[in-house]
């Protein structure tokens, strides 16, 4: 079968027909696909299929699944913005945040549910409870969390029904922390390495994040009108404290897991991360830059104001960056069988030195 | 849930922890823990792949019993294998494995004439693989090139990652102990994706549903063997009861060993391994990762109760860290 193109640029998909090689002498570029420069089964760090993935890679898509990551975090981080804006009386921040809750929190099912295969059957998510998928659990939570963030955002704009509003922002602050943490087990309850190995830290990134998205957008209230300095007072601690989180239970994480966190800092999912980190220290120093007591003092109203939306919007960015990189990070993990084997070879070689040393013989 | 796996109609949703109802580890029996108090012995294949001839028979016997769709005639440039690997519209996977390592005596001097065929015949399909006179291991001058071949498939984990993931219930243990895919529940969320350890389930593209060997549910209900069994040539692909499979496995491996097969072992027969053990097992003449298989799988849902107390931690954290905003805005004479 001889199929070359015959194009501009000269000969294309050429094969070498008669001339053909075999065994030994085949040139290096007709061996494999995927990495030219190897043979047919890397002999030296691993063995694997035709250098195949061992486990399916996820068929989540983008913008998808990482916005339904990122909208968690800054819907249930809104909620809790909500509460507190409602109890120190911060009317103009507590209604930013108590639409963006919702906005965020019912964006996150309408990205959930496009995701799926079979949009129509959503409702089957509804038909179990299991705590063993994070995914069911989630179902719930969000089942619960955004009809109480649409009452409390409803209520706080149209100022009908205090009580009731009361209550929804309550139940929403409640559900928040819940909504914004439970996405983390959901992707680590799977077996991508750069996600599963990541568990113990994972809840500790989204929920910094999430802090860091929401109390960014809570800072943008300070470009509305009437809006005095104080009234962002909290959304700016939450956003950095968040930042501070997000950056050091990230490094934690990448540092334990060793090798499986290569995806987090190479490829597509490396550019996001480093993306998210950088963006979240340059909003971080925006924010600290603009804060009324500091440096803040020296600078003209006008100005102070917008460069303290312009932080927030940097570290909504931020948090939006980082769960795009974990995502990619984590497709980048399944795709490549090193991740699966070379972990699993070790711990099979660490256990076999274990018995050796104890004097028993494997199976 | 009634015992065919389909749940009774009650406007309340099911409350399932999955496995953490029963036994955890060890040697447990899934269909037992699932809610069957009666039912048949645990069913599995062993895939004893020191007698495939990769013939892929059981792809082709797969496809057409269980309807799977064409999924592409393409040439993938990998030995013989051009089917790539399972997915949802392959069930079954013959791996090819060509190797420069020492091979089994190759005789062309094997002569059959006194083999009586017609004598053979109730032996079914297969020959059992004591009775052949010559297998591609038997052991002898070495040589330097060697293939493997290896039909790959549903491993039916005891700890089933899939089915503890999947959020609508679609995913069932039967009362073989198998899992299967309910497809008309399923709405395709695909989380059982990346949860399965071996990269068997997969979504169907234009489908949207995922799809995997069902162990062929409907086949044994009637007690028929699975169809990639039944096809088998060389009896590679053997059915049957989980406990007795296992014995058999252990028999051969001995046997093999003993004949100089250094390289042969179980995959996914110990109980105790990261999965639970699976229901169908396999012996290989290499490293799993050899064969694209994970050399110490572990059921995600195993670290699932660790999970949760973090994210409860991080759930914690963060609420403290709001009111903690909120208290430094005041104390500080923020309002």
């Amino acid at each position: 079968m001889s199929q070359s193109d015959v194009t501009k640029e000269g000969l294309r998909g050429e094969r070498p027909d008669r001339e053909a090689m075999t065994g030994v002498n085949v040139p290096r570029r007709w061996r494999g696909k995927r990495r030219a420069e190897q043979p047919m089964v890397p002999p030296a760090e691993f063995t694997s299929y035709y250098g195949k993935p061992i486990i399916n890679q996820p068929v989540w898509e983008s913008p998808d699944i990482p916005g339904y990551l990122f909208l968690g975090g800054l819907a249930g981080g809104c909620s809790l913005l909500a509460a507190g804006s409602d109890l120190t009386g911060r009317p103009t921040l507590g209604k930013t945040v108590k639409t963006s809750a919702v906005a965020a929190g019912a964006l996150s099912v309408v990205a959930l549910v496009h995701d799926l295969g079979r949009p129509g059957r959503f409702l089957n998510m509804m038909r179990v409870f299991k705590v063993t998928s994070p995914m069911s659990v989630g179902s719930w939570l969000l089942g619960g969390y955004v009809p109480a963030a649409g009452v409390a955002a409803l209520t706080a704009l149209t100022g009908r029904l205090p009580r009731l509003g009361a209550a929804a922002t309550a139940g929403s602050a409640l559900l928040g922390p819940a909504v914004a943490s439970y996405t983390a087990a959901l992707i680590s309850n799977t077996a991508v390495p750069a996600w599963h190995d990541g568990y113990p830290e994972m809840p500790f990134v989204f929920t910094g994040s999430g802090m860091m998205a929401a109390g960014g957008l809570g800072m943008t209230t300070a470009l509305l009108p009437g809006t005095g300095p104080d009234e962002t007072t909290p959304a700016r601690y939450l956003a950095v404290l968040g930042a501070a989180m997000e950056i050091a239970a990230f490094e934690r994480m990448e540092h334990r897991i060793g090798m499986t966190a290569e995806p987090y800092s190479e490829g597509k999912g490396g550019k996001y991360v480093k993306a998210g980190k950088l963006l979240a220290a340059a909003g971080t120093a925006g924010t600290l830059l603009s804060a009324p007591g500091l440096a803040g003092r020296l600078l003209p109203g006008r100005v102070r104001r917008a460069l303290a939306a312009a932080s927030g919007a940097t570290l909504v960015v931020a948090s939006a960056a980082t769960r795009w990189g974990i995502y990619h990070a984590g497709m980048a993990s399944a795709g490549d069988p090193k991740y699966t084997v070379v972990p699993q070879r070790q711990r099979l070689n660490e256990r076999a030195r274990a018995d050796g040393a104890a004097g028993g013989s494997g199976g | 849930m009634s015992a065919n796996g389909q749940r009774t109609v009650t406007w309340l949703p099911e409350i399932r922890t999955g496995r953490f109802d029963g036994a955890l580890s060890g040697d447990a029996d899934p269909a037992e823990i699932s809610g069957y108090p009666d039912h048949p012995p645990r069913m599995g294949f062993f895939t004893d792949t020191s007698v495939c001839i990769g013939c892929k028979a059981c792809e082709v016997a797969c496809k057409e019993w269980n309807h799977v769709p064409e999924d592409g005639l393409n040439l993938l440039g990998m030995s013989y294998d051009n089917t790539g690997g399972l997915g949802a519209d392959t069930w079954r996977h013959v791996a090819f494995i060509e190797q420069r390592k020492p091979v089994a005596m190759q005789d062309a001097g094997v002569h059959h004439e006194g083999a009586d065929v017609l004598g053979l015949i109730p032996e079914g399909s297969g020959t059992p693989p004591e009775a052949a006179t010559m297998t591609p291991t038997t052991p002898g001058a070495a040589n330097d090139l060697r293939w493997l071949m290896s039909s790959d498939v549903c491993k039916h984990c005891t700890n089933a990652a899939c089915l503890d993931v999947c959020p609508t219930g679609s995913l069932f243990r039967t009362e073989f102990g198998t899992v299967v895919v309910q497809e008309d529940i399923c709405n395709g969320c695909g989380y059982c994706i990346p949860a399965c350890p071996y990269g068997v389930i997969d979504q169907r593209k234009g489908d949207g549903r995922a799809w995997k060997c069902t162990l062929c549910y409907d086949r044994l209900s009637d007690g028929m063997e699975p169809a990639c069994a039944k096809a088998c040539p060389t009896n590679s692909i053997q059915f049957g009861p989980l406990d007795e499979l296992r014995e058999r496995a252990d028999r051969r491996v001995g046997e093999l060993r003993e004949a100089g097969v250094a390289d042969a072992r179980l995959y996914g027969r110990d109980p105790d391994d990261g999965v639970g053990g699976d229901g169908a097992f396999f012996l290989l003449l290499d490293e799993p990762e050899v064969y694209g298989l994970p050399p110490d799988p572990v059921v995600t849902t195993r670290d699932i109760p660790s999970m949760w107390r973090h994210v409860g931690a991080a759930a914690g954290v963060m609420a403290a860290g709001a009111a903690a905003a909120f208290a430094a805005a005041v104390w500080g004479g923020h309002r």
